[in-house]
């Protein structure tokens, strides 16, 4: 029977091509701007190197400060903070305090390069997965005597240096001071931006103060639960460790910081403007649902339309089928299959488009470092998609299709 | 085996009304070839969609093997079409994405506990009956109308139903094809007791079956 209905759908799709093309296209090109909205996001959430170990992470990235006039101030903390507080909390199994990137210019003759910089702690090296391609990161040692020693990406090492390998041991300069090359690690994808950094260097090399007892400033936490559902106790803990926090401004009436799974840091910032108690992690699946939902309304609407259209064309053979037993249920199911069937086409069509978007992407530098590929994962979004698309735009035609009764049918009605 | 009492059939626009059938009462019998006449619009094919199943009537009881069809639910009247009754329409309605043999298969498609290859073999079988077996795999547009209406028969015999309602069944044929298609029914009936009902227009043909029933503006003269 199935056969027989794929026969159908193969020769309707044929029969008008162009009819055909446009819904394939809407479904492709929607398609692939989804693919490609899920691979960038896949880049910067999903579970990969170095942070393959997100779904156990928790990151504090700011603290939000109430002042007695009314005024908030959010701003990362500062490592004196995280140092003092955070450091002895017993939840976690790791943790680890890095800065925020920042642009360095650096000089290879006479060709100036931006290179971004990180100051680090050496857990930083455990917390997250670089992959290593040469040398060793900088260890506890290298923190307390302030080693001016760092890593590197490779393509730092290629664009600096020349050579992608057999850098370690060489000199670089960054920030106006001279450093030893002590690790080459793979790029990671800026949308990283926890991990992400073109030269990475012990945090006790900084120029900046650590000891100043301001709690804002511009480092953040990466802290390594022992599971993934020791989360939540991570952030009661760090809730508990706040009540004893001794603010030095005494204009600030309240603190309000969490920590949280890498989306929540995003969604607690912009959607609960750093100061709600939710994650508002529901909230922004809702949001992200309903736009998607929204966008693909579209081609559905327009393949809801071309499918009426296609009743009419077949009202006879609705009409033929009935006379001889066939149900209305049974009509629902095959016209529905055909249009997943037109619908799995179209996504084919979109995944080699979204191949092509991505690949595009990732050799621009339009987003240095990503690395956008089509997944396992993707590529189950999409068929989910398509299946979604097929369903959607088929049941409302289907449905007033298997309505009409079969004499009406045959003469060609549907009403 | 098909009753009909006080049959009604009235269209309702907003500004008209039309009766296509009034007060019909007619019985056909387990095996009989009925045949049924009269100028057009009189209200035959309205009779034959009612006895298929295909329409409702406004009013009256329509029976099949003495009970109300009424009391059967839309999954019921599928399945009843399904396995009692087998049409023929003038037009053919054949599904022209098909080949000859899927055309044919198709009442066996919507019946359970039939699979792929009792399907092809059964299909095989009526197009066998029709003369048809060597255009198994051509499409209808590759027929001629004679070979086309054989091809409507042939999914009609493929169900092995007990009633089949032939609509106009020659109408569109020449008279050497129409004898052809004629014959054909004669022999389905007489040797296989189907129950067959047909409407038509040729009296030469009607004559040929055991009764003939005469329509006039929706009411049974004769």
């Amino acid at each position: 029977m199935l056969l027989s209905y794929l026969k159908i759908a193969w020769k309707v799709l044929l029969r008008r091509k162009f009819f055909t093309f446009i819904s394939l296209f809407g479904i492709s090109f929607t398609l692939m701007v989804l693919l490609v909205i899920v691979a960038m996001a896949d880049n910067a959430q999903g579970a990969h190197a170095p942070e393959s170990r997100i779904k156990r992470m928790a990151f504090i990235t700011f603290i939000s400060q109430r002042f007695k006039d009314g005024g908030q101030m959010n701003t990362p903390p500062s490592p004196y903070f995280l140092e003092k507080y955070v450091r002895p909390m017993k939840t976690p199994e790791k943790m680890s305090f890095y800065s925020m990137f920042h642009a360095t210019p650096s000089y290879v003759g006479n060709k100036k390069l931006e290179l971004d910089l990180k100051f680090t702690d050496n857990f930083f090296w455990e917390v997250f997965d670089f992959n290593f391609l040469e040398g060793k990161p900088y260890n506890a040692n290298d923190l307390r005597d302030a080693n001016r020693v760092v890593v590197i990406s490779e393509t730092t090492a290629r664009e600096y240096f020349g050579v992608a390998k057999g850098v370690v041991g060489r000199t670089i300069e960054v920030d106006q001071s001279k450093f030893r090359v002590i690790g080459v690690v793979s790029d990671v994808p800026v949308l990283r931006f926890n991990s992400y950094a073109e030269v990475w260097a012990p945090m006790t090399t900084t120029k900046a103060d650590l000891r100043n007892p301001e709690l804002g400033g511009e480092y953040f936490a990466a802290i390594l639960a022992p599971e993934g559902t020791d989360l939540a106790a991570i952030d009661a803990e760090y809730q508990q460790v706040l009540k004893h926090v001794v603010n030095p401004n005494p204009e600030v009436k309240s603190l309000n910081t969490h920590a949280d799974g890498l989306l929540a840091t995003f969604t607690r910032q912009f959607l609960g403007q750093g100061e709600s108690k939710s994650d508002q992690v529901t909230l922004f699946y809702f949001i992200v649902f309903g736009l998607a939902l929204l966008f693909m309304s579209l081609p559905a609407l327009n393949l809801v339309n071309i499918n009426l259209s296609r009743i009419m064309e077949r009202s006879s053979e609705i009409g033929v089928r009935k006379a001889f037993g066939a149900t209305s249920t049974t009509l629902v199911g095959q016209f529905l299959i055909e249009n997943i069937f037109l619908t799995l086409l179209g996504a084919m069509v979109g995944l080699l488009l979204a191949y092509g978007a991505l690949e595009f992407i990732s050799d621009s530098s339009f987003i240095p470092y990503a690395q956008l590929t089509l997944n396992l994962r993707v590529f189950a979004w999409a068929l989910l998609a398509a299946v979604f698309f097929g369903v959607l735009s088929g049941v409302y035609p289907a449905f007033k299709m298997s309505r009409v009764q079969p004499i009406q049918a045959l003469k060609g009605g549907t009403n | 085996m098909i009753k009909l009492t006080d049959i009604e059939k009235v269209y309702q626009t907003k500004t008209i009304e039309t009766v296509a059938l009034n007060r019909v009462n007619l019985s056909i019998n387990k095996g009989e070839f009925v045949s049924v006449m009269g100028p057009s619009g009189c209200g035959k094919s309205t009779l034959l969609s009612i006895i298929g199943l295909l329409d409702e009537p406004t009013g009256g009881v329509l029976e099949l093997d003495g009970r109300p069809v009424k009391s059967y639910s839309d999954k019921e009247l599928a399945h009843l079409r399904n396995q009692k009754i087998g049409f023929v329409f003038q037009s053919y309605h054949l599904i022209n994405d098909l080949s000859v043999l899927d055309n044919v298969e198709l009442p066996l498609l919507y019946r359970a506990g039939v699979g792929g290859k009792e399907r092809r073999q059964r299909a095989h079988e009526a197009l066998d009956k029709v003369g048809l077996s060597a255009r198994t795999t051509h499409f209808p547009s590759q027929l001629s109308g004679g070979q086309r209406q054989r091809v409507a028969i042939a999914r009609a015999l493929a169900g092995r139903p007990e009633i089949i309602l032939a609509d106009e069944p020659t109408g569109n044929l020449d008279s050497v094809m129409g004898e052809e298609i004629m014959d054909l029914l004669l022999t389905l009936n007489r040797e296989e007791g189907t129950t067959i009902v047909m409407v038509t227009h040729d009296e030469h043909q009607a004559l040929k079956t055991e009764r003939l029933i005469r329509f006039f503006d929706g009411s049974q003269v004769g």
